[in-house]
């Protein structure tokens, strides 16, 4: 127990913590920007799948990692667009799309994968390249901060700056504003004659695109290869963070280094003596005891809000 | 097309997908600075016209001609850039933006990329000072009274340079203090050139501000008149085809066993402040209290405490002698209340669901509608029907959805369930909100009816004429307490009621208790 903790509270372990919430958080803030216009994106998972093994399949045929991952970008807004078009236009209700993208993306992607490398497992005989770290300059100086906050793959910054971006984008523009008019109230967003389609198709989009950062994440950065279903479940709980987080940026990112947190302990557990099947239930488990009690507190504070509620009225 | 008219509208006829005719050839004209009164029975088709002209719902016939050009309008964006604005039946607004956010909303200020906050506040400001629609522009709308969220509506119409308004039913959720500060700001706005349509049912108000009235009926158009020529008589015979009693008759009450008994009752804000300060009065079979009372003095948590929707802090409750404080709703249900609620879409309906649900969702599981395993759907359909037809609930079938009705048949949806439950007391808190003529006349009928065959009646209503014409015996509400009693509602003046509403006078205890008892 002792030498456990004593690894958490190592350099390495906060660095490592930081490069499995990258993934986690790119999907975290995909599903806030969907869910402030209404539409909770339970496709992320997918959307991420589909990005990560484009990445890996055009960089090796580019033998460039940004061309890569721009393709993954591209390929990622273009099937969360895709979804909309069904949710939106055809009324297809969003669950629904959202798992049926997950069942595309899983299978599709095996399918991609066999086709370019001639394996249905991993892409390992694929020459695709990595995106690269980055070394911050001067901070990498400072004992303990430096060493975890410095040398991450690039994404990793990438993600931090995107709570940023969509916090000003969502707060501070006039687009967030209206986007976040259509998922409170449809109804007054019509009124005042803004188009509820074209806002929930930009959040999806958006949604897609950091998703597909994410994708990217996992198979060019985090490791350098696309391996099927790769990955377990970040989607979901990456939605779990947005809910955790109120569907606010800056809360959803400390919910996903919570998760973060619960990934990088369970990669450390398993290089000690614990059977690897418990070991790889942690990050999953404190999902849910996490969403439980954020349910529980949840409801109290409705509970209030709704005494207040009726104070307020009347 | 006729001197000065700013609309016309020609020949308008619009079938709703469910096979609804809410229009049928109906004409309607403006004229320029005029406020014009659009009335008639609930479902008569004045929202769908409304709807037709803000470009929310697609005629099947008929043109639209505004400043004497025709006008195609097929989505609000072209309504609102023609100068045509519309505050809704139900407000439009999103809840946790602030007032400001959502009047700019769509027309945001920007500096650069991003929204100009600043400049949006004194937009908002400035506005208001020139219509004189007082505004907390920082507020968040769910802090905010109903009067200010009307203003806000109102305000977002005018930023966007409406010059025609049409406001559908803007009063039914005032006080009357409210209403007669909106009055003041139409009357502003008139002055500056501003035209308006008004709809309301209440026809007291339609005679005091506006200039013309066009009634409709069962979807046409059957009466334009100046409104200086006619009286509210005559407007609701041009609704309804028929003379409507606007006074209730009413027997003398013979009031029985106490039903409801209310002690000390207390209640608080978590910063201590005392929204209900020991509150006591009770109710006897077959008669009627009426609360008076400006909105925001207690009535509203006094009801949610007696239906079980909130938990007092202090004081007991009883039911038939039966102890029964912050019991949950489904078991003072049980013992015999019956709840209309203020707010029929929060509390009063499930929107989605179907009118016969609705009317059922008190009694479902009596085993005379729900067997072992099934339910008896035709037991169920069968009541529901003779429920639709006593109430005269006005849609196509009993398996509408409750939302494709109009608001006045929403309610009547509610008042049918609450009044067939059987029950010992009903809680009738504003239940003619919205409705129309001879919907009132009906619902107050009703209302006297039930408590005459030995029910009890606790009415909450912020409309005087309402309480005063109802009621046995009448309280008056004020900073949560009861300030004044009547054990005779009809010996009582509105000029004295107001001064007890307002705080201005209170009565001395002992004269109270006699009331009270
Ligand atoms: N979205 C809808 N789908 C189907 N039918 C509808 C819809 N909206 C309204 N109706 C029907 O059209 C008719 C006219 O409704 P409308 O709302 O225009 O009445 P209204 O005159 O405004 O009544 P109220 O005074 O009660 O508000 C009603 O019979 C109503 O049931
Ligand atoms: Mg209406």
């Amino acid at each position: 127990m002792g030498s456990t903790l004593k690894g958490i509270f190592s350099v390495g372990f906060g660095y490592s913590m930081l490069r499995v919430t990258t993934p986690i958080l790119f999907a975290a803030l995909g599903a806030v920007v969907s869910e402030k216009a209404g539409a909770v994106n339970i496709g992320l998972e997918g959307l991420m799948l589909i990005s990560g093994v484009t990445g890996v399949i055009v960089s090796a045929w580019t033998q460039s990692a940004w061309l890569g991952l721009l393709a993954g970008l591209v390929l990622a807004v273009l099937f969360a667009l895709f979804m909309g078009y069904f949710h939106i236009k055809l009324g297809t209700d969003m669950v629904l799309a959202g798992i049926a993208m997950n069942v595309i993306a899983s299978g599709g992607t095996v399918f991609a994968l066999f086709v370019a490398s001639g394996d249905r497992g991993i892409s390992s005989s694929l020459a695709s390249k990595v995106l690269p770290t980055v070394e911050l300059p001067l901070i990498n100086k400072i004992p303990v901060i430096g060493p975890i906050l410095s040398g991450h793959n690039v994404l990793t910054y990438f993600a931090l700056l995107a709570v940023v971006g969509v916090w000003y984008f969502l707060y501070r523009t006039p687009l967030g504003l209206r986007l976040r008019a259509v998922g409170e109230s449809p109804d007054s967003a019509d009124s005042v004659g803004i188009s509820v389609s074209k806002m929930r198709f930009l959040a999806l989009g958006i949604s897609g695109f950091l998703a597909g950062f994410g994708g990217c994440h996992l198979s060019m950065g985090y490791v350098s290869w696309f391996s099927r279903d790769m990955t377990a479940g970040r989607g979901f709980i990456g939605l779990a963070a947005s809910a955790l987080g109120g569907v606010h940026p800056i809360g959803t990112a400390i919910a996903s280094l919570f998760f973060g947190f619960a990934d990088a302990l369970s990669n450390y557990m398993q290089s000690l003596s614990i059977p690897s099947e418990f070991v790889q239930m942690i990050p999953y488990l404190a999902t849910v005891a996490a969403l439980g009690v954020f349910a529980r507190r949840q409801m109290s504070r409705e509970r209030k809000g709704k005494k207040q509620a009726g104070r307020e009225v009347a | 097309m006729s001197m000065g008219s700013l609309l016309e509208m020609k020949g308008i006829t619009k079938v709703y997908p469910n096979g609804v005719l809410a229009n049928d050839g109906v004409d309607f004209s403006v004229r320029k600075g005029e406020i014009h009164a659009l009335v008639g029975e609930n479902g008569a088709g004045k929202t769908t016209l409304m709807r037709v002209l803000f470009g929310l719902e697609t005629p099947d016939e008929g043109e639209i001609y505004y400043k004497g050009s025709q006008l195609q309008i097929s989505s609000p964006l072209q309504a609102i850039r023609s100068g045509i604005g519309m505050v809704h039946q139900h407000f439009m607004l999103a809840p946790s933006l602030t007032v400001t956010e959502n009047i700019v909303l769509g027309v945001e200020p920007r500096k650069g990329l991003r929204f100009d906050w600043d400049q949006a506040v004194s937009k908002v400001k400035e506005l208001a000072e020139r219509y004189n629609l007082h505004v907390d522009p920082r507020a968040q709308i769910r802090d905010i009274p109903i009067g200010m969220r009307q203003k806000v509506e109102i305000l977002k119409a005018l930023l966007r340079g409406a010059e025609l308004l049409v406001l559908d039913e803007p009063t039914a959720v005032l006080t009357p203090q409210e209403t007669e500060e909106l009055f003041a700001s139409l009357m502003e706005l008139k002055k500056q050139g501003h035209t308006m349509v008004f709809i309301s049912h209440k026809l007291g108000e339609v005679k005091q501000i506006t200039d013309r009235i066009s009634v409709m009926r069962g979807g046409r158009m059957v009466g334009v008149r100046n409104t200086a020529e006619v009286s509210e008589a005559d407007i609701s015979r041009l609704m309804v085809g028929r003379d409507v009693l606007l006074r209730v008759n009413k027997p003398p009450a013979k009031p029985g066993k106490k039903v409801l008994e209310v002690e000390s009752l207390s209640l608080f804000t978590p910063e201590g402040k005392a929204l209900l300060d020991g509150v006591s009065f009770s109710v006897r079979e077959g008669e009627i209290l009426g609360i008076a009372g400006v909105e925001g003095n207690g009535q509203s948590e006094l009801v949610e405490i007696l239906t079980g929707l909130r938990q007092a802090h202090g004081g007991s409750l009883r039911i038939e002698g039966q102890l029964c404080t912050n019991a949950a709703p489904g078991q003072l249900r049980r013992l015999g209340v019956s709840h209309i609620p203020e707010d029929r879409m929060l509390h009063g309906v499930a929107v989605d669901a179907a009118i016969q649900e609705n009317l059922m969702a008190d009694r479902i599981s009596k085993p005379d509608y729900s067997g072992k395993v099934f339910l008896r759907t035709k037991d169920i359909e069968s009541t529901a029907k003779s429920l639709v037809q006593e109430f005269n609930i006005v849609a196509r079938s009993p398996r509408t959805p409750v939302k494709m009705l109009s608001g006045g048949n929403i309610q009547k949806v509610v008042v049918a369930r609450e009044f067939s439950s059987n029950p010992k007391l009903v809680i009738a808190n504003q239940p003619t909100r919205g409705v129309d003529v001879g919907a009132i006349e009906f619902i107050h009928r009703k209302l006297v009816e039930i408590c005459r065959s030995g029910v009890a009646v606790l009415l909450i209503s912020a409309d005087l004429n309402e309480v005063m014409s109802l009621s046995d015996r009448l309280l008056v509400f004020y900073g949560g307490r009861v300030v004044a009693g009547f054990s005779n509602a009809d010996a009582v003046s509105e000029e004295e009621l107001g001064l007890y509403m307002l705080g201005i006078k209170a009565q001395e205890s002992a004269q109270l208790k006699e009331a009270l008892a």
